[in-house]
C-alpha cells in the first residue's frame, strides 16, 4: 500500500514537472507563430491578434470593436470554481475578458468531475482555483488570471475589495451565507451581481443590483430555515443544468460590460430541464424599505453571514453527535459480526448504488413518516428469536444516529440494542475497506 | 362560482418536496365568494401539503426562501399586494425555493 502511494506519488511530480515544461513550450511556440500579429499597427486599443480571435464576436453590430475593447479593460470577480464557476469562467475567458479573479477554497474531488468541466482526473487533489487557472490559461494566455485560494467570507472579501476593482461579480457558490455576502458586498461597492443556481433538474438565473432593479435581500430579507436548505451532494445534479447556467451567467456578464440592454435584471429566468422549458418570471423593483440596498439601509458594511443564516458557508455536511457513548459501535468491528442484522437507512438511490453485503434497506425517512414500520417490525421480530443487536449504518454516520433514536422510541417493545456504526459507510471505505465507493 | 378549477403548478428548488413530489396540480377549490391568495396558501397547506407544514406556512405567510408567483409575476407586484390579491380561475400559482446551490 505505501509502495504504492510513493509510486503515485513520484508519477505525479514527474507529471506536474512536465506539464509545466509543455506549458511553457506552447506558449512559447504560440508566441512564435502569432509574433507577427503582436502590433497595433492598423487597429487602436486591440492587437492584430486579437481582431483575429474574437472576429466572430467583433461582427455582431450590437458587440463590435468597442464591445471587445471594453471585455479586454474588464475585470470580472467568479466566486466558486465549481458547476456554475466552470462554464462561466471558460466562456469569459474565451471571450477575452481582460482580468478575471477566481475564488475558491475547495479541492478538487472525482464527484466533481461530471459538472466542474475546468478539472480534470488529474487534478484531483489539487486546489480548485489551481487547475482552473491552468485550463484558463491554456485557453487564452493573452488574458490575466488571478487565483485565490481562500473562504470568501466577510474578511476575506473586505481586504480584496482594499486591493481590487471589480466591474461585475458572478455568484457561483452553494449556499446561502455566500450568497447575502456577495449581494450586500455588491451593493456597498455598486456593482451589478450576476447569480446563478442548479440543483437536481432545476436551475435559475438574475442579475441583482443592476439599474434599479432588486437585490437579493429584496426579493428574500430573511434567510430560509437551514434545514430546508438541500446540496448537490445529498439532492443530486445532472451535469449539463449547471453547465446552461453558468454559461447563461457568462453571457449576462458579457452583455452587462457592453451595455448592451436586456439585462436579466427584475427579472428571474428559470430552467426545468426535466420538461425542456424555460420561464421568464417577472420581479419585483428594488424594495425602498430594502435592509442593505433600501433609502435607509440598516446594513451599512459586512456582517457575520454563517451567524445571519444560522447555516456555515459551504455546503460540507456538519456531524452531528446525539447518542450516548455506548449506542455507537466501531465500524472495524463490522467484518467481525457477519450475523448481525444490518439495516443501511440510507435513501433506495443510493443503496442500490453500492451496498454491503447482507444489509437490509430501510431509508431513514420511512420511519420519520412511518411508512412500512410492519415490515419493518416483522424483520425485526423474526430477528430477535437469534440475535440481540442491531447495527445501524448510513453514508456519513449522521442519519443512522438519528435512527438509532427514532427506532428505540418505536420499537421499545423489543429485545434488541440499536447500535449506531460510526462514521457510516464513509468510515468503512476509510479504514475497512478502501474499495466501498465514497460518494 | 361552483367547482372552480384552479390550475395550479408548485414546481422548481425543492417546493415540490412538500407536496409529495408532484409538480403539477389542478385543482377544484370549494365554493365560496372570492379567493384570495393567502386562503390558497392556507387551503395548500391544509389539503396537499405531504409534509411539515412549518416549511411552507409561517406566521400566515409562506416562510422565507419561497417565492410565490402569479401568472410569471412576483406576487409582490400584485395590485392589491400579497395575500389579498383575488385570484380567479385562470391563475397559474407557483411556489418557488429560493436560489441556493
Amino acid at each position: 500500500m505505501a509502495a504504492n502511494e510513493q509510486k503515485i506519488e513520484k508519477l505525479q511530480d514527474e507529471i506536474n514537472q512536465l506539464r509545466e515544461e509543455l506549458q511553457q513550450k506552447e506558449r512559447e511556440l504560440f508566441d512564435l507563430k502569432f509574433k507577427k500579429y503582436h502590433d497595433n499597427k492598423y487597429c487602436l486599443g486591440l492587437t492584430a491578434t486579437d481582431i483575429m480571435r474574437y472576429s466572430r464576436q467583433m461582427l455582431l453590430s450590437q458587440f463590435s470593436i468597442t464591445g471587445q475593447i471594453v471585455l479586454k479593460k474588464s475585470r470580472v470577480l467568479i466566486v466558486g470554481m465549481g458547476g456554475l464557476g466552470c462554464p462561466c469562467a471558460l466562456y469569459l475567458a474565451a471571450a477575452g475578458i481582460g482580468e478575471i479573479t477566481i475564488i475558491d477554497y475547495d479541492e478538487v474531488e472525482l464527484t466533481n468531475l461530471h459538472r466542474q468541466v475546468l478539472h480534470g482526473e488529474n487534478d484531483i487533489g489539487i486546489p480548485k482555483i489551481l487547475s482552473a487557472y491552468n485550463r484558463l490559461k491554456n485557453l487564452n494566455s493573452n488574458i490575466k488570471i488571478i487565483p485565490i485560494h481562500t473562504h470568501a467570507n466577510s474578511s476575506t472579501l473586505t481586504d480584496l475589495f482594499k486591493n481590487k476593482t471589480f466591474d461585475v461579480v458572478v455568484d457561483g457558490s452553494d449556499n446561502v451565507a455566500t450568497r447575502y455576502l456577495l449581494n450586500d458586498i455588491c451593493v456597498l461597492n455598486n456593482l451589478p451581481l450576476v447569480s446563478g443556481s442548479a440543483l437536481q433538474m432545476e436551475g435559475q438565473l438574475t442579475v441583482y443590483n443592476y439599474n434599479k432593479g432588486p437585490c437579493y435581500r429584496c426579493l428574500f430579507p430573511v434567510p430560509p430555515p437551514p434545514d430546508t436548505v438541500m446540496n448537490c451532494g445529498d439532492g443530486g445534479v445532472l451535469g449539463p443544468v449547471p453547465g446552461i447556467i453558468g454559461t447563461l451567467q457568462a453571457l449576462e456578464v458579457i452583455k452587462i460590460l457592453t451595455k448592451q440592454g436586456g439585462v436579466l435584471s427584475s427579472r428571474l429566468l428559470t430552467f426545468d430541464a426535466c420538461e425542456a422549458v424555460f420561464r421568464n418570471v417577472k420581479l419585483r423593483t428594488r424594495n425602498s424599505r430594502c435592509a442593505v440596498c433600501g433609502d435607509d439601509p440598516t446594513i451599512t458594511s459586512l456582517i457575520d453571514y454563517e451567524e445571519f443564516c444560522g447555516s456555515s458557508a459551504h455546503d460540507k455536511v456538519i456531524d452531528v453527535d446525539i447518542l450516548r457513548k455506548d449506542d455507537h459501535i466501531p465500524v472495524k468491528e463490522l467484518p467481525s459480526k457477519p450475523e448481525t442484522l444490518l439495516i443501511d437507512v440510507r435513501p433506495t438511490l443510493e443503496f442500490a448504488m453500492c451496498n454491503l453485503d447482507n444489509s437490509y434497506n430501510f431509508p431513514y425517512s420511512y420511519l420519520k413518516k412511518g411508512k412500512d414500520l410492519d415490515k419493518l417490525r416483522k424483520k425485526l421480530e423474526d430477528y430477535s428469536t437469534n440475535g440481540s443487536e442491531v447495527l445501524i449504518i448510513c453514508r456519513r454516520g449522521n442519519d443512522s444516529q438519528r435512527a438509532v433514536l427514532q427506532l428505540k422510541e418505536i420499537f421499545t417493545d423489543l429485545p434488541l440494542k440499536f447500535l449506531n456504526v460510526l462514521g457510516g459507510l464513509y468510515a468503512y471505505s476509510n479504514s475497512v475497506d478502501a474499495s466501498f465507493p465514497i460518494y | 362560482m361552483n367547482n372552480n378549477a384552479y390550475n395550479i403548478n408548485i414546481f422548481s428548488g425543492g417546493a415540490e418536496l412538500l407536496f409529495d413530489n408532484k409538480r403539477h396540480y389542478n385543482i377544484d377549490l370549494p365554493n365560496k365568494d372570492t379567493w384570495k391568495l393567502g386562503d390558497l396558501l392556507i387551503w395548500l397547506r391544509d389539503n396537499l401539503l405531504s409534509e411539515r407544514p412549518e416549511l411552507f406556512i409561517q406566521n400566515n405567510s409562506v416562510r422565507p426562501g419561497i417565492l410565490v408567483l402569479v401568472n410569471d409575476s412576483d406576487w409582490e407586484l400584485m395590485v392589491s399586494s400579497d395575500l389579498w390579491y383575488l385570484i380567479c380561475s385562470l391563475c397559474q400559482i407557483l411556489c418557488k425555493y429560493a436560489p441556493c446551490p
